[in-house]
């Protein structure tokens, strides 16, 4: 069994996107060292109801580290002090009794907060739409063998696809860049023979938006990589430097 | 154009004309080292390189490949900052694996071109300037005798160094990733071989300046037979 643990939690209040927030802190007492990371805002949550304020916003879903979903810039890393882990995967045994536990929304300009804790991530959505799919006319379902893949591109894709989308690399980065997202997200497809058809066009597509949607340039410091609850690679990022050079070259 | 409104096409250039003055670096470093051996080989590449055609070519060429470097760190830098947004965070931690250079190159870069002005001052506008107003330039070895004699020349030189091999280190490899040359393998390579070559030219440039200052500063007699250039 671990140990109850008692700890100052410092969490970001902002009413709305135009409003100016502050931290706000809340005492949290007897928290078990099994409870998840959102399990416990879910305690302080009830605590707030209970007392007829108002609850803390933020995102989550799944709360088994696949759907993206949950972000928060725990202590000065996003997602949390583990690494290859999201916020919904951190117990409270990684904490110690005492602490003061900082929690922030992603703070970037791509990424505006809608309320409290939650951020509007819809840019990430954006960028998929101008790209990030493989055209496919409908008709009988190949057959699986019929395109051989070698093992390790298709390792390579399969890593690069881990990517989950929530936003860890621009949360970390910064320039408050999402080149590792993009690349994870041109990577997965330029990999296959499915993708590469048109990888070109992707490639360019993706990296406009990316731009024009207010990220920031890569200076290849490697925060995205090292913060990332996936541990999506910077080699994707050169990978997708080669292949827009290529592609605009090839213009 | 893809070279000015595109991030990865800025970070090309960034990276094509630090690429360019990287090269620059390994013949300066060359060439001081002849320094060490003969003066006369070393008069022989300023006569060489003074105020003739093809130096000036080259000494334009550099300004402008200098200019484009820092006037696009800073148009970068403006853009990155607005792309962090107004707010910061309260707490911030450095995650494992990023380097203080790769967080710092246009503070180190600011240093360095600092240092340029100080190392223009000394060598430059009494060289190859005065042969362009039409003087007599001052003897090469001569001036590096004069100069590195004196240890805060030689401490600020150092310090000099020491940001441009930070800048190098994090500059070299980057610049490689940021034109689409690494992989998972050859990351681990390109990192051992920024560490090496930068301060192989580094340590070249470093090597130069405190056997000067050995030789002139402290009047020791380093391994004369082999150092001429030393030898006064």
């Amino acid at each position: 069994m671990d140990k109850n643990i008692s700890f100052t939690l410092k969490v970001w209040r902002q009413r709305g996107p135009k409003e100016k927030g502050e931290f706000k802190s809340y005492y949290m007492e007897d928290i078990p060292g099994d409870t998840s990371f959102l399990e416990m805002l879910d305690i302080l949550n009830e605590m707030l109801i209970n007392r007829g304020e108002e609850p803390i916003v933020f995102d989550h879903d799944c709360r088994e580290g696949i759907c993206g979903m949950c972000s928060l810039y725990i202590n000065g890393h996003p997602h949390g002090p583990a690494t290859g882990a999201t916020t919904c995967q951190i117990y409270m045994r990684r904490f110690h009794d005492g602490d003061i536990i900082t929690v922030e929304p992603w703070r970037s300009a791509g990424f505006p907060v809608i309320r409290d804790l939650m951020v509007d991530r819809r840019a990430f959505d954006k960028i998929m739409a101008a790209g990030g799919y493989v055209s496919v006319n409908t008709g009988g379902v190949p057959d699986a063998n019929a395109i051989p893949i070698p093992k390790e591109k298709a390792d390579e894709a399969m890593d690069a696809a881990a990517c989950i989308g929530c936003g860890a690399c621009v949360a970390a980065c910064k320039n408050g860049s999402a080149m590792l997202f993009v690349s994870a997200k041109v990577s997965q497809l330029a990999l296959l023979p499915q993708g590469k058809v048109e990888a070109k066009r992707r490639v360019k597509a993706m990296l406009a938006k990316m731009d024009e949607l207010g990220f920031g340039a890569c200076t290849n410091t490697r925060a995205c990589e090292a913060e990332c609850p996936k541990c999506v690679s910077i080699s994707n990022i050169a990978r997708l430097n080669r292949q827009f050079i290529g592609a605009k070259f090839k213009d | 154009m893809w070279l000015f409104n595109s991030s990865v096409g800025k970070k090309v250039v960034m990276s094509v004309t630090g690429l360019a003055l990287i090269l620059f670096l390994t013949f300066h470093m060359t060439m001081n080292c002849v320094a060490l051996f003969s003066a006369e080989g070393y008069e022989w590449i300023c006569n060489f390189l003074g105020a003739n055609w093809y130096a000036m070519v080259a000494t334009i060429g550099l300004a402008i490949l200098m200019v484009i470097h820092i006037v696009y760190a800073f148009w970068l830098t403006w853009t990155n900052r607005k792309a962090r947004g107004a707010e910061r965070y309260a707490v911030t931690a450095r995650p494992k694996g990023v380097e203080f250079a790769s967080r710092n190159m246009l503070v180190l870069g600011i240093i360095v071109f600092v240092g340029l002005f100080v190392h223009l001052f000394h060598f430059w506008s009494k060289m190859q300037l005065v042969e362009l107003q039409g003087g007599e330039p001052a003897a090469g070895v001569e001036l590096i005798r004069y100069t590195f004699s004196k240890w805060y020349n030689v401490l600020l030189y150092l310090i000099w160094f020491l940001a441009l091999w930070f800048h190098l280190t994090h500059g070299f490899w980057s610049a490689l990733q940021t034109i689409g040359f690494n992989n998972k393998k050859w990351y681990v390579r390109l990192k051992w071989i920024s560490y090496i070559f930068v301060t192989l030219i580094m340590g070249g440039f470093a090597t130069v300046l405190i056997l000067f200052f050995c030789a002139e500063g402290l009047n020791w007699a380093i391994f004369p037979g082999l150092f001429q250039g030393l030898v006064g």
